[in-house]
C-alpha cells in the first residue's frame, strides 16, 4: 500500500517544462525526501501534490485515489511551508486548533486534541502563547504539529530548515526524523540540502531539471549513484573530465585532462573508447601514502604531488594537494596521530584502489 | 557618533533651533485659533478677558456656544453623516482595489494602476466642478427623455458624498495596498492546506491581517471628508456639512469666538482620532 | 490553482467598483467638463460649438493674468515648501533620537488633521489688524497703532506654505528614513565632504520622495482656495476663486468649465513636466506611501 503515488506528472509554464514526467511511490510511514538544487521543479512538484498547482498531465493519488480534482482545502495532505506560514494574528492554541475549527469538530474535543498534541511534541500547555514568543525550533514542531492534529495521510514539509542557523538545523534533523517515527506517518521532504536528505529520509529521489535521475536509499546513492549528476551532487567528490582509453568488464582505464592515469569503474552505460568521462573519487576513498615507507601500490592509482593547504576540521579534516599539472585533490586525512603528518609544501603522494571512484560517460 | 547631524556644536545648535522654529510655525495659527474659545469677549482678539466655557456651553445672547448653535450642530451632524458614509464606500472600495492590483494579472494593469492615483493629482475644485457637470448633464438628459426630475443629482448631500468618495478611494486603496503587499501569502495557502473554504481563509488569515489598515484607511479618509472643503463646496446643497457652515458665517457674520470653540474642538477631535488610528498600527500582533 | 471560470468571476467582481469608480467618477466627469467648455451660449437654452471660451479667455487679461500668477505662486511655493521643509525632514529621519523621531513626525501630521479652514481662520486671528501679533508688537511697544498684515502677498504665501509643507515633509521622510547612515559614512570615508555627501548622495537618494512631495505640493497649491482668498481677500486673484465665480456666483458654467480645463491641463503639464526632468513616473512616488 503506498500512500502517495505519482505517476508521469508533467507541469508546464508557458513554454518552461517545470515537472517533466516525474512519477514516484511512497509507502506507508517512510520517510521521504526529494533532493535537488533549487528552480529543479521539487517545490513545484510538492505544490501540485498539495493542491496549489494542477499538474498539465499524470495522476497524483493518496492512499490509492486520484485526487487531482480536488481542490486544495479537501485533500488530506497538510504542509509544513518553508517559512512555516504559522498564523501570526492567533496564539499558538488557535494556530493547532485551525484545522480542526475547519472540520467543525467540538469545542471540548477541539481542546483536548490540542492539548494532547503539545504533549506529544513536548511543549504542553503553551496554548495561550504568541507565535512571536517562540524560538525557531519551538516554531517548527509547532508547524508540525498543526498538521499532524489532523492525521493526514502525508505530511509535506518544504524546506522547513533552511531559515534556521546551523547548530539548531542539525539539532532539528535528528528531531524531525524522530517525530516522524513517534507520529507513524509518511512524510514527503524538500531540500536542497543533501545532509538534510541523508541523515533523515529512508528514501530519497535525487531531482534535476524536472526529472528524477535516480531514487533509492541515503546509502545507495551516495555509494552507488547512477548519473554523473547524482555522483556530482550528493556527498563530496573529487571530479574531474577525461578521456576513456579502454573499458572492459566494470573497469575503465582513464586519462584526465592533464596526463593522468586511472583506473575506475564504470557507473552507468559503459562509455565509448575515445570519448568524455567525468571521475569522480570521494576524498575520503583517497589517501596519503607515505613516500619512505615500501607499500606495494598494485591495485592502486596514484598521483603525486605537493601539499597546497590543510583545512581542519577536527575527524573532517582535509588535505588539499596540488599536482605538477595544477590540479587541486581535496583528501579527508586525520592531521592527528597515526597518518602520516603533512605540512605545506611537502611532496607526496596519492592512491586509492582501483575499486574506488566512478566515472560516467557523456550523458550518463 | 551620528554622520548625519552637523559635526560643529554651533552648526547643531542653529539646527536645532530651526527645528523648534519650524514647529512654532506650525502651533501658532492653531494655538492662536483654540486660544480665543476660552476667552471672555465677543470677538476673538486681545486684549484677555477672562476665562471662561461659554463658547462652548453658553445658551444666552450675545454668548450662544457651539452646542447650542443649531446651524452649527446640524453642520457638524451632516459632516458625521457624511463622512462615514464616505469612508465606508472608499475602504469597501479601497479593499477591492488592492485585491485587485495586488493578486490579478489583467491587460492594462499598469495603465489603470496610474488611473487610480490620478484623482490624487487632479485639484480638489476640479473634481467637484467635473462632478457637478456631469450630474447636471446626466439629471438634464433624464428630465428631457423621460421627464424624470432626478433631484439627487443636483447640489446636495449624495453630490458630497460622490466627490469627496472620488478622490479619497485613491487614498484608501493605497493604503491598503501597502498592508497586502507585504502580506505572506503563504499564510492563505496553509489556511486552505488546513482545510478552509476561500471564504473562511479571507475571513480568518486575510482580513484580520488587513484590518489595522482598513481601519486607518477609514480614519484617514473620515478626516479627510470632515476637513474637505474644495470639492465640497462646487457640490453643496442646502444640507451644508460643518466647514462650509463655518466658511459662511465667517464670511457674512465675521469672525466670533464660537467659530473659534469649533475650531478647537475639530483640533481634539481629530487628533484624537488620528492618535488611536497610530495606536491601533501599532498595535498589530509581530510585523 | 484558481479554476479559471471562478477566477474570471472574481477578478470581473473585483474589477467593476474600479471601473465604476474611474469611469464615472472621474473620466467621464473630466469629459464633461470639456464639453461643457466647448459650448457657446448663443441665445437662452441654445447652444453651439467652438472654441469661444477659451478665445475669451485669451482676451482678457485679468484671465491669463490670474493663471499665470497662480502659476507662478503655486512654483514658489512648492520650491519654498521644498527649502523650508527638507531639513525638518532630514532632522526627524536622520536626526533625530528613535524615541522623539515618531513624536516629532505626529506633531508634523497633526495640522495635517486640522481643516485648511481652522488653519486660515488662526492666521487670521494672528495676523490681522486686531490680531495677536499687532497687539503683541503694540504692547511691548515696537509700533504706536495697529498693523493689518492680512490682504499681501507675503502673508497669503506663508500661509499656503503652512498648509502643503506637510505634505512635503512626510514622503521626505519616508523617504529619507529608508537610507542607511552607512552610505553617508561610506560617502566621507571615500572622501567626501559635507556638499558632496549632500549633493551626490542624499539629493539623489531622497529623489523620489522630493518629486512625490513637489507634486502634490504644486497640485494642492495651485488648486487651494481658503487659505488665498481668506488670507489675499479682494485682491488675491487666485485661479480657483475664478472658476468658483464663474460657475457659482455668475452662474456660466461653459466659461467655468473652459476655466477648470485649463487649471487641470496646467497642472497636468508641470507636473508631467517635473516626472520627465526627474525621470520619475507616477506610480513610483505618489503610490509609494
Amino acid at each position: 500500500m503506498f500512500d502517495l503515488e505519482c505517476e508521469n506528472i508533467i507541469k508546464r509554464f508557458g513554454a518552461f517544462t517545470a515537472v517533466d514526467g516525474v512519477s514516484l511511490e511512497i509507502p506507508s510511514g517512510s520517510f521521504f525526501s526529494i533532493l535537488g538544487p533549487s528552480g529543479c521543479g521539487k517545490t513545484t512538484l510538492m505544490r501540485m501534490i498539495a493542491g496549489f498547482e494542477t499538474p498539465n498531465r499524470g495522476d497524483i493519488r493518496l492512499k490509492g485515489k486520484s485526487v487531482v480534482n480536488t481542490p486544495p482545502n479537501k485533500r488530506n495532505v497538510k504542509m509544513v511551508f518553508q517559512h512555516l506560514a504559522l498564523f501570526p494574528m492567533m496564539n499558538v492554541g488557535e494556530n493547532i486548533a485551525y484545522g480542526l475549527r475547519c472540520r467543525g469538530e467540538n469545542k471540548t474535543e477541539i481542546t483536548a486534541k490540542v492539548a494532547a498534541m503539545l504533549d506529544r511534541i513536548s511543549m504542553p500547555g503553551v496554548q495561550e502563547k504568541q507565535i512571536s514568543q517562540l524560538s525557531g525550533g519551538q516554531k517548527q514542531r509547532i508547524a508540525i504539529a498543526r498538521c499532524m492534529v489532523l492525521n493526514p495521510d502525508v505530511l509535506l514539509l518544504d524546506e522547513p530548515l533552511g531559515a534556521l542557523d546551523l547548530k539548531l538545523r542539525e539539532h532539528m534533523k535528528i528531531e524531525l526524523k524522530q517525530l516522524q517515527g513517534r507520529f507513524d506517518t509518511t512524510f514527503l521532504y524538500i531540500t536542497h540540502d543533501q545532509s538534510e536528505a541523508l541523515v533523515m529520509s529512508d528514501n530519497v529521489a535525487v531531482m534535476n531539471a524536472g526529472r528524477f535521475e535516480q531514487i533509492g536509499a541515503p546509502e545507495t546513492l551516495y555509494h552507488a549513484p547512477k548519473t554523473a549528476f547524482v555522483a556530482g551532487f550528493v556527498g563530496d567528490s573529487n571530479r574531474w573530465n577525461g578521456i576513456a582509453m579502454m573499458a572492459d568488464g566494470d573497469h575503465a582505464r582513464v586519462v584526465v585532462a592533464d596526463g593522468l592515469e586511472m583506473v575506475v569503474p564504470i557507473g552507468g552505460a559503459r562509455p565509448e573508447v575515445g570519448g568524455q568521462v567525468e571521475v569522480f573519487v570521494r576524498p575520503e576513498a583517497m589517501q596519503i601514502l607515505a613516500q619512505d615507507a615500501d607499500i606495494s601500490t598494485a591495485g592502486m592509482n596514484t598521483i603525486e604531488g605537493t601539499v597546497d593547504s590543510l583545512l581542519f576540521n577536527g575527524a573532517a579534516s582535509r588535505v588539499l594537494v596540488r599536482t605538477a599539472t595544477g590540479l587541486l585533490i581535496e583528501i579527508v586525512h586525520r592531521m592527528d596521530a597515526g597518518q602520516v603528518r603533512v605540512k605545506p609544501g611537502d611532496a607526496v603522494k596519492v592512491g586509492w584502489t582501483h575499486g574506488a571512484g566512478l566515472c560516467f560517460g557523456e550523458g550518463g | 557618533m551620528n554622520v548625519a547631524a552637523p559635526q560643529s556644536a554651533f552648526l547643531r545648535t542653529v539646527y536645532v533651533l530651526y527645528v523648534v522654529c519650524f514647529f512654532a510655525y506650525l502651533a501658532a495659527p492653531l494655538f492662536a485659533a483654540g486660544m480665543f474659545a476660552f476667552n471672555d469677549s465677543t470677538i476673538p482678539s486681545l486684549p484677555w478677558r477672562g476665562f471662561t466655557l461659554g463658547w462652548f456651553f453658553g445658551d444666552t445672547d450675545p454668548v450662544i456656544g457651539m452646542f447650542h448653535d443649531r446651524r452649527l450642530m446640524r453642520g457638524l451632524t451632516n459632516s458625521l453623516y457624511i463622512g462615514v458614509i464616505v469612508s465606508l464606500l472608499s475602504v469597501a472600495t479601497g479593499t477591492c482595489n488592492a485585491f485587485l492590483f495586488e493578486r490579478r494579472q489583467f491587460p492594462f494593469k499598469n495603465a489603470l494602476y496610474i488611473m487610480m492615483i490620478i484623482p490624487l493629482v487632479i485639484p480638489g475644485v476640479i473634481l467637484g466642478i467635473s462632478i457637478l457637470v456631469f450630474a447636471s448633464m446626466v439629471a438634464n438628459s433624464a428630465d428631457r427623455a423621460f421627464g424624470q426630475n432626478l433631484s439627487a443629482l443636483r447640489p446636495g448631500t449624495l453630490l458630497v458624498v460622490v466627490g469627496q468618495f472620488s478622490f479619497l478611494t485613491t487614498i484608501t486603496s493605497l493604503v491598503i495596498q501597502a498592508r497586502l503587499k507585504k502580506f505572506d501569502i503563504s499564510l492563505e495557502e496553509a489556511a486552505l492546506n488546513l482545510g478552509a473554504s476561500r471564504l473562511k481563509v479571507l475571513a480568518t488569515v486575510t482580513m484580520p491581517y488587513l484590518s489595522p489598515a482598513m481601519f486607518s484607511a477609514f480614519v484617514v479618509a473620515f478626516l479627510v471628508s470632515f476637513e474637505n472643503f474644495n470639492t465640497t463646496l462646487m457640490l453643496v446643497g442646502s444640507d451644508a456639512p460643518l466647514t462650509i457652515t463655518m466658511y459662511d458665517r465667517m464670511v457674512k457674520v465675521g469672525s466670533t469666538p464660537v467659530l473659534n470653540a469649533v475650531s478647537f474642538f475639530l483640533m481634539v477631535g481629530s487628533g484624537l482620532l488620528a492618535l488611536l488610528s497610530v495606536v491601533v498600527q501599532r498595535d498589530r500582533p509581530s510585523d | 490553482m484558481l479554476r479559471s471560470d471562478t477566477g474570471k468571476l472574481s477578478l470581473i467582481l473585483l474589477m467593476t467598483p474600479f471601473l465604476l469608480w474611474i469611469v464615472l467618477l472621474i473620466l467621464l466627469p473630466q469629459l464633461g467638463i470639456t464639453f461643457v467648455s466647448l459650448r457657446e451660449k448663443i441665445g437662452p437654452r441654445q447652444y453651439e460649438f467652438g472654441f469661444g471660451n477659451y478665445i475669451a479667455f485669451i482676451q482678457e487679461p485679468i484671465y491669463w493674468n490670474t493663471l499665470l500668477r497662480t502659476a507662478w505662486m503655486s512654483i514658489l511655493v512648492t520650491v519654498m515648501s521644498l527649502f523650508v521643509g527638507f531639513p525638518i525632514a532630514f532632522y526627524i529621519a536622520k536626526i533625530a533620537k528613535r524615541r522623539s523621531r515618531v513624536g516629532l513626525f505626529l506633531l508634523c501630521l497633526i495640522p495635517l488633521w486640522v481643516s485648511d479652514l481652522v488653519r486660515a481662520f488662526g492666521w487670521i486671528v494672528l495676523l490681522r489688524e486686531t490680531g495677536l501679533i499687532s497687539g503683541a508688537l503694540q504692547y511691548v511697544g515696537l509700533i504706536n497703532g495697529p498693523v493689518e498684515m492680512l490682504y499681501n502677498d507675503v502673508t497669503v504665501v506663508i500661509g499656503l506654505v503652512y498648509t502643503v509643507v506637510l505634505f512635503m515633509i512626510v514622503p521626505l521622510v519616508s523617504t529619507l528614513d529608508g537610507m542607511d547612515n552607512a552610505m553617508l559614512e561610506a560617502g566621507y570615508n571615500l572622501g567626501g565632504n559635507r556638499l558632496t555627501v549632500f549633493r551626490r548622495i542624499i539629493v539623489p537618494y531622497a529623489m523620489p520622495g522630493i518629486v512625490s512631495g513637489c507634486i502634490i505640493v504644486f497640485m494642492l497649491t495651485a488648486g487651494s482656495y481658503l487659505t488665498p482668498i481668506l488670507l489675499g481677500g479682494k485682491n488675491s486673484m487666485w485661479f480657483t476663486e475664478m472658476i468658483y465665480d464663474q460657475f457659482i456666483t455668475r452662474y456660466n458654467w461653459e466659461a467655468g468649465a473652459a476655466f477648470g480645463v485649463l487649471l487641470l491641463g496646467f497642472t497636468s503639464l508641470v507636473i508631467w513636466l517635473g516626472l520627465k526632468l526627474t525621470g520619475q513616473n507616477l506610480a513610483s512616488t505618489v503610490a509609494r506611501d
